[in-house]
Parts: C-alpha cells; structure tokens; sequence
C-alpha cells in the first residue's frame, strides 16, 4: 500500500489548490506553535526571590561553550557511552548466537529451559535487571550496564537469528548433513551466515535500541552521557545552564543515533537489493522480526 | 520469600502505578499516535513534514533525556505539575511514534493489488479503505501495537529514576532495606513486571499464528 494514491482519483487542479492552502495555513499554524514554544523560552522570568532571570537564549546561559574544558568533559561522557555501548553490542551478538543455539537445540531439556530463561529475560526492564546485577553481584556500575543490555539485547537478538534460521528452506540444512558436514559445521558454515544477513537490518536496529539505553545508566549511577552533561556538569557550572546542557545532550544524541539509523535503513536496502531477492518489499527494520517470525510460522505449519 | 509476602502492601502500591502510567501513557500514545500516522499519509506537505521531524526527534532521543526534560527542565521553566503527570506526558511522547510506525506500516503492508483490485470494481474511496483496507491493516498491525505496549510496559520502570513511586522505586527501597533479601525483593518485582508482559506476549504471538496471511 505505498501507492496511496491509488485509492482516490488523480486531483485536478481545485484539489490541488485546496490542499496547497490547507498545506500553507497547517504549515502557519505550526511555525506559530514553534515561534510560541521558543518566545516562552527567550522570555526573563522573575524567581521566587523577585530576582529577574534571562531568558533561556541569553548569552549567559551559553558562555561556558567557550571553555574547552566543558567540551572536554562532554566528550568523555560520549566516550564512555560509546564504549559501554560497543561492548555491550559485541557480547549481546555473541549472547544472541549462543541463544539462538541453545533455543533451537533438539534436546528437550536443553530447549525448554533456554526458552523459559529467554521469556524472563525479554519480560523484564532493562532497568531492573541493572539494578539486579548492580546489587547482587556487585560488580560496579559499568558492568552492572553492560551486562545487563548484552544480556537484554542478545535474548532478543537471539531470537531474530532463531527465525532466520527456521525461515531457511529446509534443504539448505539437508544437503549440508547429506555431503557429510556434523550438525554443527552446517550450522556455523551453511545456516548461520544467511540467517545472519536476513537478520542483519533487525540486528543493527535493535543495537540503535541498546545505544538508546545505555543512558538508563544514568539512574544507576554510570557516569555516561547524560549523568556527565545533566548531573555532573550541571552541579558544577549552576542550575542556569541546565537547558542549554539539555539542548547539546540532545543534539549529541540525535547526531549519534540518526546516523546509526540512516546506517540500519542503508544496510536494509543493500542486502534487500543484492543477492537472494527477498520475497515482497524490504522488511522495515522495526517490524522485520514480526515478519520473519511469521513467516518461520508458516514454513513449519508447512512441513508439518 | 517472606520480605517478599510482608511488604506484599508495597508491592501492591507500586504496581498500581505502573499500572496507571501503563494505562494513561497508552492511552494517549494511541491517540498521538494515530494522529501522527495520519499526518504522514495525508496529502499535506507541511502536516507530513511535522510529523517526520517529530517521528525522528522522539525515537531518536533516549527515553532517560525525555523524562529528564520533563522531571527537571519543565518545572524549571515554570510548569507546575504532579511527577507522575510529568512522567505520562514524557511516556506518551516517547511512544507515540512507535505506535504511528506500527499503524503506518500494518497498512503498507497491505498489497496495493487489493487496493486496486477494490478500485477497479467500482468502488470508491471510503469504500475500498473501509472493506479492504482497513480490515487487512487492522490483523497486521494489533500484534506490533501489543508489542509497542509489552515495551511501554518495561518503559516505565525508568519513570521510577524520577521521582515516580512505581514498582521500580519500591524495589529499590526495600531492596535497600533487606539487604539480605535482595534477590527474592527483586524477583518479587520481576514477578509483576512478568505478570503484565509475558501475557500480552503469548497474546501477540497467538494473534501473529492466528492471522498469518500466506501471500
């Protein structure tokens, strides 16, 4: 259904016109919304104690910029994002290969558990299970982080390499074992590459997801980001420059995760496009494991 | 176990707000949402341009910077409200988007074969988005929609960083109180959190079986 306009005939030129105007006065309305939000922001407040504050875009809520050492500060909060983030993403792939395995395993006993173990995990917040490893195995903040979004984020991982591998046509598995290779060495050389850039647009979206969260960090006490700019930061240089530390928190991270998006959306139409041609569209990558899995579904109703 | 059955009132308290931050935040992320989907299919440029800067913006920000925004900058500049208020609007925010996305594509993914199949038997507009449409969207987008909600659902454990005492907070507290007892405290938590989301699972993935198209 991307063709919308399929559904209604081509509009003629009074259409047009309508929609052109209707388009200007929503598009007033919102610069009008814009302008008013931004006024609010710009205008001198009094405080409690009568004195006068400046508005949120005077300039002496923006000098400490000018110090190198701010930005400094700042970048070290990034740094560590990104490094708790980057271990995090490697050991939640490994989790996620190991899942998958143990998930799809033939004996029961090993099968079920791992499937129980999985629905735990992927049930609970992130959050919680932070605060979980914080407390009980009292291994530090950082690790407390890490541990907790790799173990998150493999499960669910795990999860989108199990319906790549079961959305495999089966005679994939069946002539790897028939020229002789162990159930293993047909796994780990036939099966899982190909699930793997089925899942590959899923895996990159869902590590988008686990950057996201390191910054639930911040309210166990990692000193990542947010805790750096908005805690830290703020309690050194005073309450007045908290919005604009908010604003360049912001635009930190949209910058970081709009270019890891842009990177996911890229990769999903490069391995849509080439080889093997995916039946139908290009999977979203928000949806893609709900297509996947069904699609799984429908190849094991089939052979029974 | 035993911390777990005395401070059974606790738990209750708590998990009545997250049931209450679930509720309110899904609620009006459903209408936001709906308006947002709206927006991006609407023929208006400016509307449809809103709504992709929003959608960007909102999934693109960490749900700890929003109720950070909410919890602190928002009283800050003047707004007077409840945390748990303050919490709502940042979850409704902070959703919406995934529920527009989930909307969005429930109907690209309906093949356009249907939508001009419908057209070429005459029948108008209203028409073809109602019988056609709209009933084939409808089966492919609830299982996406539970799943935005499961993920509402652990979202608003973070509400209890700011000030907002749902399950989480009461975990931690009593978790700091029983210092010998954590394990059970926190599971206890887990428990509730489980109680929710591992239903409204099953639930999504019978629906997914259930209507699996073969196309």
């Amino acid at each position: 259904m991307t063709g919308a306009n399929v559904l209604f005939d081509a509009p003629g030129p009074r259409a047009r016109r309508r929609s052109l105007i209707v388009s200007i006065i929503a598009g007033t309305l919102i610069l009008a919304g814009i302008v008013w939000v931004l006024l609010i922001l710009a205008a001198p407040r009094e405080s409690s104690g009568g004195l006068v504050l400046p508005g949120q875009f005077d300039p002496t809520r923006w000098d400490i910029y000018a110090n190198p050492a701010i930005w400094a500060a700042i970048g070290g909060g990034v740094v560590r994002t990104l490094q708790a983030a980057l271990v995090a993403a490697v050991l939640a792939i490994l989790l996620g290969v190991v899942f998958s395995l143990l998930r799809s395993s033939h004996i029961a006993w090993i099968r079920i558990p791992t499937a129980v173990v999985l629905e735990f995990i992927r049930g609970m917040p992130v959050l919680l299970m932070m605060l979980f490893i914080l407390l009980v195995a009292s291994t530090g903040q950082y690790w407390a982080v890490v541990s907790a979004l790799a173990l998150y984020n493999g499960a669910i991982i795990g999860e989108a390499l199990r319906a790549g591998l079961a959305s495999l046509p089966r005679g994939q598995r069946e002539a790897a074992l028939s020229v002789g290779m162990r159930e293993m060495q047909s796994k780990f050389l036939i099966e899982f590459p190909q699930a793997f850039r089925q899942m590959l647009p899923i895996i990159v979206a869902q590590l988008v997801v686990l950057l996201k969260d390191t910054a639930l960090g911040f309210i166990v006490g990692y000193n990542e980001l947010i805790r750096t700019t908005m805690y830290n930061l703020a309690a050194f240089v005073g309450n007045r420059y908290l919005f604009s530390l908010f604003f360049v928190t912001l635009v930190i991270y949209l910058i970081i995760n709009l270019t890891l998006s842009w990177f996911a959306r890229w990769l999903s139409r490069r391995t849509a496009s080439g080889g093997r041609k995916a039946k139908g569209k290009p999977i979203d990558p928000t949806q893609g494991l709900l297509v996947v899995q069904a699609s799984a579904a429908a190849q094991e109703g089939r052979q029974g | 176990m035993d911390v777990v059955i005395d401070n059974l009132p606790r738990y209750l308290d708590g998990f009545s707000k997250t049931l209450i931050l679930l509720a309110a935040s899904g609620v009006i992320a459903l209408i936001l949402g709906t308006l947002i989907a709206a927006m991006r299919i609407s023929p208006i440029p400016s509307l449809r341009w809103f709504a992709t800067v929003y959608t960007e913006l909102a999934r693109n920000t960490p749900l700890t910077l929003v109720l950070f925004f909410c919890a602190f900058i928002l009283p800050y500049l003047g707004v007077r409200f409840d945390y748990m208020i303050l919490a709502i609007i940042g979850l409704s925010y902070y959703t919406s988007p995934f529920v527009a996305e989930a909307l969005r594509s429930g109907v690209n993914g309906v093949p356009v074969g249907q939508a001009e199949a419908a057209r070429s038997l005459g029948f108008g507009f209203s028409q073809s988005v109602s019988l056609i449409i709209l009933p084939q969207a409808f089966r492919m987008t609830v299982p996406p929609l539970i799943n935005v909600f499961i993920a509402l659902t652990k979202n608003t454990s973070v509400a209890g960083g700011f000030f907002v005492a749902e399950l989480f907070t009461i975990g931690k507290e009593l978790a700091n109180a029983n210092g010998q007892a954590v394990i059970a405290v926190l599971l206890g938590v887990a428990t509730f959190y489980l109680i929710i989301t591992v239903p409204l699972g099953l639930l999504a993935v019978q629906l997914e079986k259930k209507w699996v198209v073969a196309r």
